[in-house]
């Protein structure tokens, strides 16, 4: 951020600091250290007056002295030299009566991060470790941290980290859990802490005194600890039984973690046991007043389902959105609401997430369109009734999201065929977007047969070619007027000619006219040559519904419970979400089921929800990629296609 | 593990910054600024990183309050410790706005120091913090009519005396200046949240009330206080209900710090509260509510023969007559592309106005009291208005607040404080109802 007129600040506020009528007023010295924070916090480089700021050092004014410290703390690194000259007072501070003035020393003594001055320091940290108060000696055993920090590769002596491990018994808690955390640090090439047994349940008696931050501290290092016996294994577990229920978010989940790293492998009932009791501070954690903790209460709630399917379904309630609620904590309820779903709650849920159809923001309303689009997998009459009425509302986002998510739920429930393709009569006026068309060239493309008007719905579109735009339309149309030439080729024939004719001759997309090319080739090779390529399967009923999965074994997630990966995933689908859409855009990855099925059926079609369909545009994006390097005649995806399209170059070559 | 702390302004100023580790350099905070502006609506934005740095944010009081951390950290702790962070900072400066950090740098970096070394929690309790903090607050006070109005006339006792002023509460818990700044108060909060789905046929769908019990202590010694609650407070579904004034929730629980040896019998809380803001006791009911829901709406919506629509709105308030509601604001979405509203409201007080950028009408009003009726005709000219437009009506959205009245009944019978506290002490006992959603579909 610039700042005008820094300079002259700095100029100021030097000429303020060494006037000796301002440094005799302690109130006005005070209050000109002040100004110097404030202009350095507001982005002014003050590095100029580090002298001055040395000397203000020296006062008997607490308050003075604790912004100098901030100060010197974020300066002292271009100014090594001249930090040995606060060493001093600082030592000298070690020795005060006040345990405030020496804990304040000792800790920017080690904030000042200056190797060189690791010699000055040793000392005072070794005696702050005996210090009388525990304020001193919170700060001296966190000092040897920073210190290791300093210098990661010199050794620490050993005499150190025994005191430190002594210093578990401290009597302060806070003091206990800071000798954790520098061990760990110390010891990281070690692996941490050694906690055998009698520290274990040293730390585990000591729980009850720490705060709310200690406790999850001790329980995440406890992570590391294998009880030797079952027994044991189940003394400990019963122990923490009620820090389960504990009232804290963070201590109840810290304890979750614990739980499922002790006996995720061995014992998957009790972890399974404990995820069920846990579920109640979730729950109400997802209620909670502050969205960013809902947010993570959410995330981790998905992660539990995919362990424990319906595992809150009678709570479905809780789920439902807020009318003020952020857009992405409800896309996230909505996301918990489909993996609810049951056959007592479907109708509730369903009812409700009409409601956010038509939502003023686009992305909840296509969320919601989308959640039910995923519930229909499973029920698909009430679903497709829903999906039905909103075509009526001739919206542009919401016929689009209507249309795509029917083309998505067709390919799952082949018997919704029917109900679809008599609610698609009518509905391209409204579509304005490519990706709707795109969706909606498909399903009159695959299921030409049944929806009577398909044939001159492909005229309008082919009559309005020329002005189309993008080269995914282009290349759906010509995949869809073909698949219904090869059904109903009376009605068709012209509508392709002039489209081929178009493509091959005008279109200056490559790709649009290579395919072209290739389907030109392809009705040379004859009828029955075209048929088997272009006619594949309709449907692929074995990604299954919704309801009935299998339930993932709990150590698949474990580890990443309770760290910021659940958050981040979703994160990333999220961020690439619209990154894939210029995929769609420019090349639509329908075809590419069509063309490659037959060749290589099982090649994608592993994936599950809504990250199929995103998969499916990189893979084809892929296989683009490597056409280019083939050179442009290689027109099928896959490498399996080579020879044929050779074979077939011939008679057009001659041309 | 927590490497760098800052605030930022919405605009992108920073504000405070403090580096505990010296693991990332200062340029954390432009590329975090960068990242969190260049998200659309529908990207979480909690969770960021940026290169090997993790961004972890809250936004509270219009500012954004970041920690930088490793993939491996608790996002519970971390987004915990941040709520309690802004509490801090608020009981410390008085209230919480960019106007008030940017006055109480010096302050706020003081807490900082103390509330983490070395990128480790080390307390955020009031009671060990305020034998280190030395900073003052400052606050800034405007002036306003309504703390005229608490002055007795003449030094004569007017009946206002008995209400404390609103801006009681959001003063520094730390002040030297004895007499003005450090009345011994304490102010215990019953405040509840209520989330509630109505349908079409006016049947209740879903209700959830969620409350809990604020202690706000002004008091620098208090040995222990109680806090008598409605002796007719049950738990959980399965007691039986007796006539009356029975008062239920479903869950409770209760801050670490709270006795509960007298709860079972004569439901009294007993805490030692330290200074600040505490939740002492929070609960939680869901499916039914004591009393009928605050409020009904009675719509009727049709076209007219002009292609017009017709909204006409009746609006019920069901509370009891001696209450009121206040700030009542109904959201009511209206077909994509309305153009032009013209209004017949009940009272000049009221307001309403379509906002094409929300595409609804907002219909404001101030004060709403217990068992009267509103009504409100709203004709809106949409062009090529269908039958299917009518899809877009609603559901209704109502935002109130509900002064001195909880939905569950919760009532504080008694506060008492052990030993008997010098005459100057005071307590106050406030009690309010928030819609966190309030839905009707039409």
């Amino acid at each position: 951020m610039p700042y005008l007129g820094g300079e002259e600040t700095v100029k100021e506020l030097r000429r303020a600091l060494s006037n000796p009528h301002v440094q005799g007023d302690p109130l006005r010295h005070r209050s000109t250290v002040l100004r110097v924070i404030r202009v350095m916090s507001q982005g002014v480089d003050v590095a100029g007056l580090f002298s001055e700021m040395v000397k203000a050092c020296a006062t008997t004014d607490v308050v003075q002295k604790k912004l100098v410290y901030v100060f010197l703390c974020s300066y002292a690194s271009l100014n090594p030299e001249l930090s040995l000259l606060v060493i001093n007072t600082l030592r000298k501070d070690c020795q005060d009566p006040n345990p405030m003035v020496r804990s304040l020393a000792l800790r920017n003594m080690t904030n000042l991060r200056l190797p060189s001055l690791v010699e000055y320091v040793q000392q005072p940290l070794t005696a702050g470790l005996r210090d009388r108060a525990a304020c001193v000696r919170r700060v001296a055993v966190l000092g040897w941290a920073k210190l290791h920090s300093l210098q990661p590769h010199a050794d620490i002596d050993a005499a150190v980290v025994n005191e430190l491990y002594s210093m578990l018994r401290d009597n302060d808690p806070v003091v206990m859990v800071n000798c954790l955390r520098a061990l760990e640090e110390i010891l990281k090439e070690e692996g941490g802490v050694a906690v055998n047994k009698a520290i274990a349940h040293h730390l585990l008696n000591r729980l009850k005194e720490c705060d709310v931050w200690g406790q999850c501290e001790v329980l995440g290092v406890l992570q590391r600890y294998r009880p030797h016996s079952e027994e044991e294994l189940f003394d400990i577990l019963s122990l923490l039984d009620p820090c389960l229920l504990s009232p804290s978010v963070p201590v109840m989940a810290a304890t979750l973690g614990l739980f499922l790293s002790l006996c995720c492998r061995g014992l998957p009932a009790v972890s399974l046991a404990a995820l069920r009791r846990a579920q109640g501070p979730l729950l109400a954690a997802c209620g909670s007043a502050s969205p960013e903790m809902k947010f993570t209460a959410l995330c981790h709630v998905q992660l539990l389902l995919r362990s424990l399917p319906g595992l809150m379904g009678e709570h479905y309630k809780r789920f439902f959105c807020g009318y003020a609620e952020p857009a992405y904590i409800k896309q996230r309820k909505m996301q918990v609401l489909v993996e609810l779903v049951n056959d007592d709650n479907v109708g509730f849920v369903l009812d409700e997430l009409k409601g956010y159809c038509t939502d003023v923001s686009p992305d909840t309303a296509q969320a919601a369109i989308s959640a039910i689009g995923r519930i229909g997998r499973s029920y698909s009459d009430q679903c497709l009734e829903i999906l039905t009425g909103l075509l009526g509302l001739k919206q542009e986002h919401i016929t689009s999201v209507v249309v795509q998510t029917m083309r998505d739920l067709v390919w799952v429930c082949p018997q919704c065929s029917e109900s679809v393709c008599e609610a698609l009569e009518g509905c391209e006026d409204t579509l304005q977007d490519s990706q709707g068309r795109q969706a909606l060239l498909w399903l009159l493309g695959v299921h030409g047969d049944r929806v009577s008007s398909a044939p001159y719905v492909l005229e309008a579109f082919v009559e309005q070619v020329r002005s189309e735009m993008a080269a995914g339309v282009k290349t759906e149309l010509l995949t869809a007027t073909m698949r219904v030439f090869l059904c109903r080729p009376a009605e068709t024939q012209d509508t392709l000619g002039r489209l081929l004719h178009y493509c091959i001759e005008e279109e200056a997309d490559m790709n649009v006219r290579d395919q072209a090319l290739l389907y030109y080739r392809l009705l040379h090779c004859g009828i029955e040559e075209t048929r088997s390529v272009l006619q594949g399967r309709r449907s692929d009923p074995s990604l299954g519904v919704l309801i009935g999965r299998p339930a993932e074994p709990v150590s698949q997630w474990a580890r990443s419970f309770n760290t910021l990966e659940p958050l981040r995933q979703c994160n990333a689908g999220a961020e690439s979400a619209p990154q894939a859409a210029p995929y769609h855009l420019a090349l639509d990855p329908e075809p590419s089921l069509d063309l490659s099925d037959p060749l290589n059926p099982s090649q994608d079609r592993q994936e599950t929800g809504e990250m199929a369909a995103l998969h499916r545009g990189v893979a084809w994006d892929q296989h683009r990629a490597h056409e280019h390097q083939d050179g442009p005649a290689a027109d099928v995806p896959g490498p399996s296609r080579p020879v044929k399209v050779d074979h077939l170059l011939v008679p057009v070559a001659d041309q | 593990m927590i490497s760098q702390i800052f605030i930022l302004s919405s605009k992108g100023d920073h504000l405070i910054y403090k580096d505990f580790r010296g693991e990332a350099g200062k340029d954390a905070v432009t590329a975090f600024y960068e990242k969190v502006t260049a998200l659309t609506g529908d990207q979480p934005p909690v969770v960021m990183s940026h290169k090997e740095l993790h961004f972890v944010h809250i936004r509270q009081g219009g500012l954004y309050w970041v920690v930088t951390t490793t993939a491996d950290s608790s996002p519970f702790t971390l987004v915990e410790f941040l709520n309690r962070l802004t509490t801090l900072i608020k009981d410390y400066c008085g209230s919480l706005s960019e106007k008030s950090v940017r006055m109480n740098f010096a302050l706020i970096y003081e807490l900082l120091d103390e509330v983490v070394d070395n990128g480790y929690i080390q307390t955020t309790s009031t009671d060990i913090l305020k034998n280190f903090i030395q900073t003052e607050a400052v606050t800034s006070k405007p002036f306003s009519l309504f703390d005229l109005s608490n002055v007795g006339l003449f030094g004569a006792e007017t009946q206002q005396s008995k209400v404390a002023p609103s801006a009681a509460a959001t003063r520094p818990i730390m002040s030297s200046r004895g007499d003005q700044g450090g009345k011994s108060e304490i102010f215990v909060d019953v405040v509840e949240r209520m989330s509630v789905v109505i349908g079409s046929n006016g049947v209740l769908m879903k209700v959830d009330v969620e409350g809990e019990i604020r202690v706000k202590c002004y008091m620098p010694s208090c040995l222990e206080m109680r806090i008598g609650l409605n002796e007719e407070f049950s738990i959980g579904k399965s007691q039986l209900r007796g006539y009356g004034a029975a008062v239920r929730v479903d869950e409770c629980s209760f801050h670490q710090a709270v006795k509960l040896d007298e709860f079972d019998q004569h439901r009294i809380l007993k805490v030692c509260p330290s200074q600040g803001e505490h939740v002492v006791m929070q609960y939680l009911l869901s499916d039914e509510l004591p009393s009928a829901p605050p409020f009904r709406l009675f719509p009727t919506i049709e076209r007219d023969n002009g292609g017009r629509l017709l909204m006409y709105l009746k609006l019920r308030c069901d509370l009891p007559p001696k209450s009121s509601a206040i700030n009542v604001s109904v959201t009511v979405p209206v077909p994509k592309g309305s153009l032009s509203l013209s209004q017949e409201l009940s009272s000049p007080d009221q307001k309403a106005e379509l906002r094409p950028e929300t595409r609804a009408v907002h219909w404001d009003i101030p004060r709403f009291p217990g068992g009267a009726q509103l009504s409100a005709l709203f004709k809106l000219e949409v062009p090529g208005l269908s039958s299917a437009s009518m899809m877009e009506v609603g559901p209704v959205g109502l935002s109130f607040e509900l002064p001195k009245y909880t939905c569950t009944g919760l009532q504080i019978r008694f506060l008492r404080l052990t030993p008997v506290q010098p005459g100057s002490s005071q307590r106050w006992v406030r009690y309010v109802t928030h819609s966190d959603s309030y839905t009707i579909r039409i």
